[in-house]
């Protein structure tokens, strides 16, 4: 055999001219061969045949400011619709002297979030049980009122991107400590208790939301005593959130069955009672693990209280329809949903990024 | 067999290797490497990790493309002629560092599925080679088990027996025994030695220096994407000559 | 529960040896707390049950199933099954879970498809097709699947033309407001041969398969079963059909007046929900597609591929069987949130099992209970349907491993 040594150290050469650039990509990418070529060709002349109409639509032959359907002139989309009903959209009916009792509520929800998405932020154990014991109180007590000389605003006064943002949250935060019940249930070595759970569960997640909203607002009042009543919200709230945390309790499981067994007898070893253990030990550990499954449940939650329109909550979603069922503004259907589609993709987007964000570092760090 | 014949003529040449440059990219991995290999002979490549071993030998049987110079194997020239690589991929076997046994398929599955539907072999027929292989590396009692069943060393063995199958007039191996267990280690190696025994033209990456000094015909240094170093196992491992290669032995044999 | 005030043992039990005080024996201690447990619940149920006894007896609401036998007196508008205003409460119940049942199988039908499509578009090696894709999922996996269909009901279909100026294709099919018009099929009694020649194309195309499987593996040879086998399930049929004198005419849809006589009207709350709920669901499946193929390890290719085999074959010898294991499950579970999903019909008034008889039939008769229990009766069915045959699924399909 021969090889061909060099003792000298060679240079490294850059790669030959139409392997690197701009050029060399399309080349890669798009044209590869010619049935690459020619799909390439026809799906560009597809998109423009499709986009440019659209921005045209949306965007350069569109109106975006007035205060009635007569200032849209321009004949292409009318956002003048959205400029008028912002108000009613974000925040439904809610008093117009009150508004800065929601935005406030707005403003620190939004700092909470920061505090718990931020990594580096100090102090992250407070925020934690602020987030999850304070701000549920503190926001219902400055969204309700009655208290501290602030007027009271009743829950049908609530409405648009408020209301839903309100559900989606009460569903979380109030799920949460039940599914983690559930799921310990779920994994108990009682037959009854975990039969019980094992049922929840099933049936929870065995059925469709809009059933249980249903339920939740024509049974509730049944079950209850008579003379009882509870709002309307309220009562798809209850049914939200049991809903909610059978699929929490799922999320919670699978972060549990994640842990070693090793950890258990460790907690055990050292003389902690079972809940010690599963406080200290455990579910710090497994509820790390399931960050991003508690977010994507939420996601999906998000896009479930859309559903409350069903039985005549006024959602962001219902609240758009309202407008444009409005005899003012027929006609204005595709600008009220691209809003409304608008506005929960980039909750929705937004959300699932942080998730893989938060699934990538943990990768990294396990 | 091909290998008797081969070895009688003047030597043949199995693989040739001429200025043969490639890129990831910015970054040049293979520099103007250039190789002869005869039928029948053994060559042990080493080197530290990222100078290019394997990114030479995956080039052998096109896993990986070259981008500038030639490389004919059996005759053949690889180009972007679809036909002449699975013509050269029939005659070439491959085994990785890992395994890559396909998991859905059982021990003897994994051997006949090739044979069959690449060499339009006959079942029954395919099976008795897949078996005859499967004693030669010493497990035919496990030819209904599923990969997964197996031992990291049992499975390196099904993979050799598998690539054998296909009848292949070249071996490459890279890095056979880095993922093993030390205690696997010599099952894998004694089922290469004898491979070797048996006269194949095999091209193995590996730094096991015992299987070197057994078999191997010589040994390539390769640092930094070129081949700074040939000699015989003894001569090699006993005195290298170039700086790298002194450090790189200080190294392996260091721990 | 285990509180440490609960377990403390008293000091004077210490002394006993050998047994455990009654709170520190752990079975004891789990059987007391499930006993608890269950008089809780029992409680809880028996408050609810009497209440909701009081309540219904108030307000006078029957208590029951007789509701079922008595006639709903309102009509529907898409029914599979004869159906009059004079059928019964009982007869609604099985209208709407047929309809439920259409839009969910052509949905599945559908969304798998699509799914499958931009899965695979989303693994292209062409960048453009792969980022269509990709705009694809990202954009309609992030909107409530309930806008989708109201965007397509309210917001899309009005925008049609009306049925006397539809949008047609050579006159057999119109596209309009009030629907999709299309012929329909009507059948001589001859025309049972040709399903049977369906049905007998299917066998042979069994059997062929079978032999040329047979066949490979006794001597090597292979045959072109793909082809073989569209020609013979299109074919045969076919040639039944004019041998038999082409026992199959249509009723062509025209225009009388504002509406159109003959054919088969698809009302638009039908194509609305199918379209928003197929395309929402092959957002998902396209996902579960690409991460399924992309699970199968590239070394696995590798290998398949050092082995000689062409591209197209180490992709159904190695690659999707691989797959199939991940995507299968995954897709059942998609297929069960679409058949929840048809729902949500209920918001655009598409006659599925919630609108009529969670809706409407509730309204009518007041029974709730009795109609919600069945209601949700119905989807658990089908849950546990699905997740029985995942499990076995599942079972089976699992690799072995030590």
């Amino acid at each position: 055999m021969v090889a061909y040594v060099n003792t000298e150290t060679l240079p490294s050469l850059p790669p030959p001219k139409g392997l690197q650039g701009p050029a060399a990509w399309m080349r890669q990418n798009l044209f590869s061969n010619w049935i690459n070529g020619t799909i390439t060709v026809v799906l560009v002349i597809g998109i423009l045949a499709a986009l440019i109409p659209f921005v045209n639509w949306a965007f350069i032959k569109a109106d975006w400011v007035g205060t009635s359907r007569d200032d849209c002139t321009s004949g292409g989309a009318c956002w003048v619709f959205v400029y008028v009903h912002f108000k009613l959209f974000m925040l439904g009916l809610y008093p117009e002297a009150e508004t800065w009792r929601a935005l406030l509520v707005g403003g620190i929800l939004v700092l909470t979030l920061a505090g718990l998405m931020i990594k580096g932020v100090p102090l992250k154990k407070y925020i934690q049980i602020f987030a999850l014991f304070f701000f549920p109180i503190v926001a219902y007590v400055l969204l309700s009122g009655g208290y501290f000389g602030l007027p009271h605003v009743e829950t049908n006064f609530w409405g648009g991107l408020l209301l839903t943002l309100v559900i989606a949250i009460v569903g979380i935060v109030a799920a949460f400590p039940l599914g983690i019940l559930l799921a310990l249930g779920r994994r108990s070595s009682m037959p009854i208790v975990k039969a019980i759970c094992v049922v929840f569960i099933e049936v929870w997640r065995g059925v469709p939301l809009i059933t249980v909203l249903f339920m939740s607002s024509v049974m509730l009042p049944l079950f209850l005593p008579e003379g009882m009543e509870i709002d309307k919200l309220l009562r798809a709230l209850v049914g939200i959130t049991l809903f909610q945390a059978a699929y929490l309790a799922e999320v919670v499981r699978s972060g549990l069955q994640a842990i070693p067994k090793g950890q258990t007898e460790a907690a055990n070893a050292l003389g902690l009672t079972y809940w010690q253990g599963m406080y200290k030990v455990i579910l710090p550990q497994a509820l790390k693990i399931v960050i991003p499954g508690i977010v994507n449940s939420f996601i999906a939650l998000f896009k479930d209280t859309s559903l409350v329109l069903i039985i005549g909550l006024f959602d962001l979603l219902a609240t758009i329809q309202g407008a444009f069922s409005n005899p003012k503004w027929l006609g204005y259907a595709i600008e009220g949903y691209l809003f409304a589609a608008l506005v929960y993709w980039i909750f929705c987007f937004g959300m699932s990024r942080y998730s893989q964000h938060v699934e990538r570092s943990l990768k990294t760090t396990h | 067999m091909e290998n008797a014949n081969a070895t009688n003529a003047k030597p043949e040449i199995a693989v040739s290797l001429r200025d043969v440059n490639k890129w990831y990219g910015e970054f040049h991995v293979l520099k103007n490497v250039n190789l002869d290999v005869e039928r029948g002979q053994r060559i042990v490549i080493c080197g530290p990790s990222g100078s290019g071993k394997s990114t030479m030998i995956r080039c052998i049987n096109r896993l990986e493309e070259h981008q500038a110079g030639q490389i004919i194997v059996d005759g053949i020239e690889l180009n972007n002629d679809l036909k002449n690589i699975d013509q050269i991929r029939r005659e070439v076997g491959m085994v990785f560092q890992h395994f890559n046994l396909f998991p859905h398929l059982t021990v003897l599955e994994n051997c006949c599925l090739a044979p069959m539907w690449v060499r339009k072999i006959p079942r029954k027929q395919a099976e008795a080679t897949a078996m005859e292989y499967l004693e030669r590396v010493k497990i035919p009692h496990q030819a209904k088990k599923y990969p997964g069943q197996l031992s990291g060393g049992q499975q390196q063995r099904v993979a050799i027996a598998r690539s054998l199958c296909m009848k292949p007039r070249i071996m490459l191996f890279d890095e056979p025994t880095s993922a093993l267990d030390p205690e696997m280690i010599k099952e894998v190696l004694d089922t290469m030695i004898e491979l070797a025994e048996s006269g194949m033209t095999m091209l193995c990456v590996t730094h096991e220096m015992g299987f070197a000094k057994t078999v191997a015909d010589s040994v390539i240094f390769m640092d930094a994407g070129q081949i700074i170093e040939m000699n015989t196992p003894d001569e090699f491992f006993n005195h290298p000559q170039h700086e790298r290669s002194k450090l790189f032995l200080s190294q392996i044999l260091g721990h | 529960m285990t509180d440490p005030n609960l377990s403390a043992t008293p000091q004077t039990l210490s002394t006993v040896p050998s047994k455990p005080s009654f709170w520190n024996d752990p079975q004891k201690r789990a059987l007391v707390f499930q006993v608890l447990l269950v008089i809780g619940i029992g409680i809880l149920l028996w408050f609810i049950f009497s209440n909701t006894l009081h309540n219904l007896e108030k307000r006078g609401i029957r208590t029951g199933f007789d509701f079922l036998s008595r006639p709903a007196g309102f009509g529907i508008s898409q029914t599979l099954i004869p159906y009059t205003e004079a059928s019964t409460f009982g007869r609604t119940f099985f209208v709407g879970l047929l309809n439920t049942l259409l839009v969910a199988g052509l949905g599945i039908i559908f969304a798998t498809i699509l799914g499958f499509a931009v899965g695979i578009a989303r693994l292209s090696t062409n960048w453009l097709i792969s980022r269509i894709a990709l705009v694809f999922i990202e954009t309609i996996r992030n909107i409530p699947p309930l806008l989708q269909i109201l965007f397509w009901y309210r917001a899309i279909l009005p925008l049609l033309p009306g049925p006397k100026d539809s949008m047609s294709l050579a006159e057999l099919f119109y596209l309009h407001k009030r629907g999709l018009t299309i012929p329909a099929p009507l059948t001589e009694p001859a025309f049972v041969w040709t399903l049977w020649a369906v049905l007998g194309a299917l066998v042979l195309a069994f059997l062929i398969a079978r032999w040329a499987k047979y066949r490979r593996e006794s001597t090597g040879q292979q045959f072109p079963v793909f082809w073989t086998v569209l020609v013979v399930i299109i074919g045969l049929p076919t040639l039944v059909f004019f041998l038999t004198g082409s026992p199959l005419n249509w009723d062509i849809p025209a225009l009388r007046g504002f509406n159109f006589q003959g054919g088969l009207t698809v009302i638009p709350e039908l194509t609305a929900l199918l379209l928003a709920l197929s395309i929402y669901t092959a957002a998902f499946i396209a996902e579960i597609v690409r991460s399924g193929i992309q699970s199968v390890y590239k070394g696995q290719t590798e290998a398949a591929s050092a082995l000689g085999l062409r591209p197209n074959r180490t992709l159904q010898l190695v690659v999707i069987p691989q797959a199939m294991r991940v995507i299968i499950p995954q897709l059942t579970s998609q297929y069960l949130n679409l058949t929840k999903n048809t729902s949500l019909g209920v918001a655009i008034g598409y006659p599925d099992l919630v609108n009529v008889f969670a809706g409407t039939t509730l309204n009518q008769t007041g029974q709730a209970v009795e109609i919600i229990f069945m209601t949700m009766l119905v989807y658990l069915v089908i849950s546990l349907v699905i997740s029985m045959f995942m499990n076995w699924y599942n079972k089976r399909m699992a690799l072995v491993e030590r």
